[in-house]
């Protein structure tokens, strides 16, 4: 056999090929043309549009709202969503690696494009009429409208089901709506709120139907919620609906129960889990690149052999975190995923990454406390990813449930 | 107006390079690819030339073996109408090979501009451009931050060392896009995906003979460690003598 034939069987490659050095793991081959175009496109715009402004924005408790056109200049909202409603049309993948690139940003400003997306442009999608789709979802494309979910309540976090907010519907065929929300990302900047509420007179979670209200509708409030340690990047409110009267129109007619807005959650969730990837790289590319110059004793820090275990974690639990995600992703594109998978995925990359984001601050030593550097702004940020969309703990359960076939909750 | 770009696929400089075995070229393992920089500053003019100008169509131009179609596909992303692949193994050193394989291709095709980067970020030869402009007959202004075309007439500014001036010269004409025209722009992200369907056209690069060739390529020494000598404002003085025995800068 000619040596040219030895390597084009698969088996015998040579195991001397030298990976990228960015890509170590070799899964830039698993992603089309189109995927890593798409995804070095939003990294360049990262690096230069966010990364210089995004501390002094943390700091400041602000919300980089001057970001919005661009992010929709470039087709970041709802760009899963079909072409014909003026989005981008892109693969849950492609969706997906864009969302990592925005968290390599800041979790906040990934929040606000998730929301947008997955949360209110989805349910439009999927449970809206014909003409609520052609009149909300190109608006919310260009980024003119922006917009806030409301399934959370004060009391009612993990058991949405408990909610209280009631639509009741009159005489004429309006709705009026009474309730409060909390916790609710871009809920004070909002043109555009998804109210989830029970209907009628009925209590059980099948009577939830979802609602369309334009913040400025009389009786809707909206307030900052203060003193957040987390995702300062990105506005957080409590919205109050004392009295709101929305149209008959304003529903979302094939919204139908809790599952629905699950629906969007597991959605959500899905982008969240290749977000958290893109702030587990910061942070490990903060951390390589601080222990190849950072000399204490003799040497660079990176020569240590404890760094460098901290550093073979995290890039290795970063590509496993996107394999992950990566299978998820292809399940999605192909209509063969299921929620308790995306738990799964949830679970695993937002858990990693806290560690991560923990193991670079920790490498940084003193510096690591600093807003100059980044790992302390994701480590808390991650702390509310952890938390928010399902926490970790409910996570578990759904998937003992998945294992055992015994609600543990 | 009928404009086109030449790119060139170069190696991201970000990474550290090393030699290849044959000790003439960089070591391709590893590396990553993308459009050479001046090249998207060429790019984003003829796009805008042609948005200021009322329309037109914009061919990009790129020589090398089938890789090269990714950077090409870039271009189209970009918001240029076509891309030409003119296909060879290898890219020559040689800007002259190079350059008659492009005059060949744009010889004839009724180009009113012939776009390049300042150079490639790569060999650094900033030839091939102005090659193309002699093979063709035709005018050549090099490293143009500004270009302004109107009625037959291009008009571009490059920057001098203190100062700038504008040269003025009649279409066709080949330029040749140094910095400070506007920042390439990001590609939309349903660009990316209509890059695929537009058309590239590939073709056999008639690369003219190679009589310049790299014989040996070697990285610069390594840099030695700094030095601290010490702290504070009386330290002063022993910092100006080291630098005037020891470092001989002052």
């Amino acid at each position: 056999m000619a040596a040219s034939d030895t390597t084009a069987d698969p088996h015998l490659a040579s195991p001397q090929l030298t990976p990228r050095p960015d890509d170590l793991f070799g899964i830039d081959a698993a992603l089309t043309e189109e995927e890593r175009a798409i995804r070095d496109n939003v990294r360049r715009w990262v690096d230069e549009q966010v990364l210089p402004i995004i501390g002094k924005a943390y700091l400041d408790g602000r919300s980089p709202k001057e970001l919005v056109p661009g992010m929709a200049e470039l087709g970041m909202f709802g760009a899963n969503l079909p072409e014909e409603y003026g989005c981008a049309g892109l693969s849950n993948v492609a969706y997906g690696l864009i969302m990592q690139e925005l968290e390599r940003g800041d979790s906040g400003l990934r929040s606000l494009a998730s929301v947008q997306g997955s949360l209110v442009m989805f349910p439009i999608f999927a449970f809206g009429s014909e003409e609520q789709k052609r009149h909300w979802l190109p608006r919310m494309a260009r980024g003119e409208v922006i917009g806030c979910f409301g399934l959370t309540e004060p009391d009612y976090g993990s058991n949405p089901s408990g909610m209280i907010t009631r639509a009741r519907q009159q005489a004429d065929g309006s709705w009026i709506i009474n309730g409060a929300k909390m916790w609710i990302t871009n809920g004070s900047t909002a043109h555009l709120a998804v109210i989830w509420a029970k209907t009628g007179d009925d209590t059980s979670d099948t009577s939830i139907r979802g609602f369309l209200v334009p913040t400025g509708t009389t009786g809707f409030s909206a307030r900052d919620q203060k003193g957040k340690l987390s995702l300062r990047a990105s506005d957080t409110s409590e919205l109050v609906l004392a009295d709101v009267r929305v149209p008959a129109d304003a529903i979302l007619p094939k919204s139908n129960g809790l599952k629905s807005p699950l629906m969007c959650l597991t959605n959500a969730r899905y982008g969240i889990s290749w977000g958290v990837m893109g702030a587990a790289l910061a942070c490990y590319e903060e951390a390589r690149r601080y222990s190849k110059t950072r000399v204490m004793f003799n040497g660079p820090i990176g020569g240590t052999q404890i760094q460098q275990v901290r550093l073979a974690d995290m890039l290795t639990e970063i590509v496993k975190g996107q394999l992950m995600a990566l299978h998820v992703g292809r399940m999605k594109d192909l209509g063969t995923y299921s929620p308790v998978q995306v738990s799964i995925l949830k679970r695993n990359n937002v858990n990693v990454a806290t560690n991560i984001a923990r193991e670079a601050r920790r490498l940084l030593g003193g510096n690591g406390i600093l807003a100059e550097y980044a790992s302390m702004r994701h480590m808390a940020n991650l702390e509310s990813v952890y938390t928010y969309e399902g926490t970790h703990d409910v996570h578990s359960l759904i998937i003992g449930q998945a294992i055992t076939g015994m609600n543990a909750f | 107006m009928k404009i086109a770009v030449c790119i060139k696929r170069v190696p991201d400089m970000d990474v550290r390079f090393k030699i290849a075995a044959s000790g003439t070229a960089v070591d391709e393992a590893g590396l990553k690819y993308d459009m050479s920089d001046f090249d998207g500053y060429a790019a984003e003019a003829a796009l805008q030339v042609n948005e200021k100008g009322g329309g037109g169509e914009v061919t990009a131009l790129c020589l090398g073996p089938d890789a090269v179609q990714e950077t090409l596909r870039k271009a189209l992303s970009m918001g240029i109408d076509k891309a030409v692949h003119l296909k060879c193994d290898a890219v020559p050193f040689d800007g002259w090979a190079i350059a008659q394989a492009l005059a060949a291709q744009l010889g004839g095709g009724g180009y009113d501009l012939i776009l390049f980067g300042r150079m490639s970020i790569d060999s650094s030869n900033q030839s091939v451009g102005p090659m193309v402009a002699e093979l063709l007959g035709l005018p050549c202004v090099t490293a143009a931050s500004r270009l302004d075309v109107s009625g037959g007439t291009g008009k571009a500014q490059r920057e001098l060392e203190g100062a700038s001036e504008t040269v003025e010269f009649p279409l066709p004409a080949v330029v040749s896009i140094d910095e400070g025209v506007a920042r390439p722009r990001y590609p939309s992200l349903k660009g990316i995906m209509a890059a695929k369907k537009k058309p590239l056209e590939v073709k056999p690069a008639q690369l003219g003979a190679v009589t310049v060739t790299v014989t040996t390529m070697e990285l610069p020494p390594e840099r030695n460690a700094g030095r601290i000598i010490g702290e504070g404002p009386d330290m002063v003085p022993e910092l100006v003598r080291l630098l005037q025995t020891e470092a001989k800068v002052l």
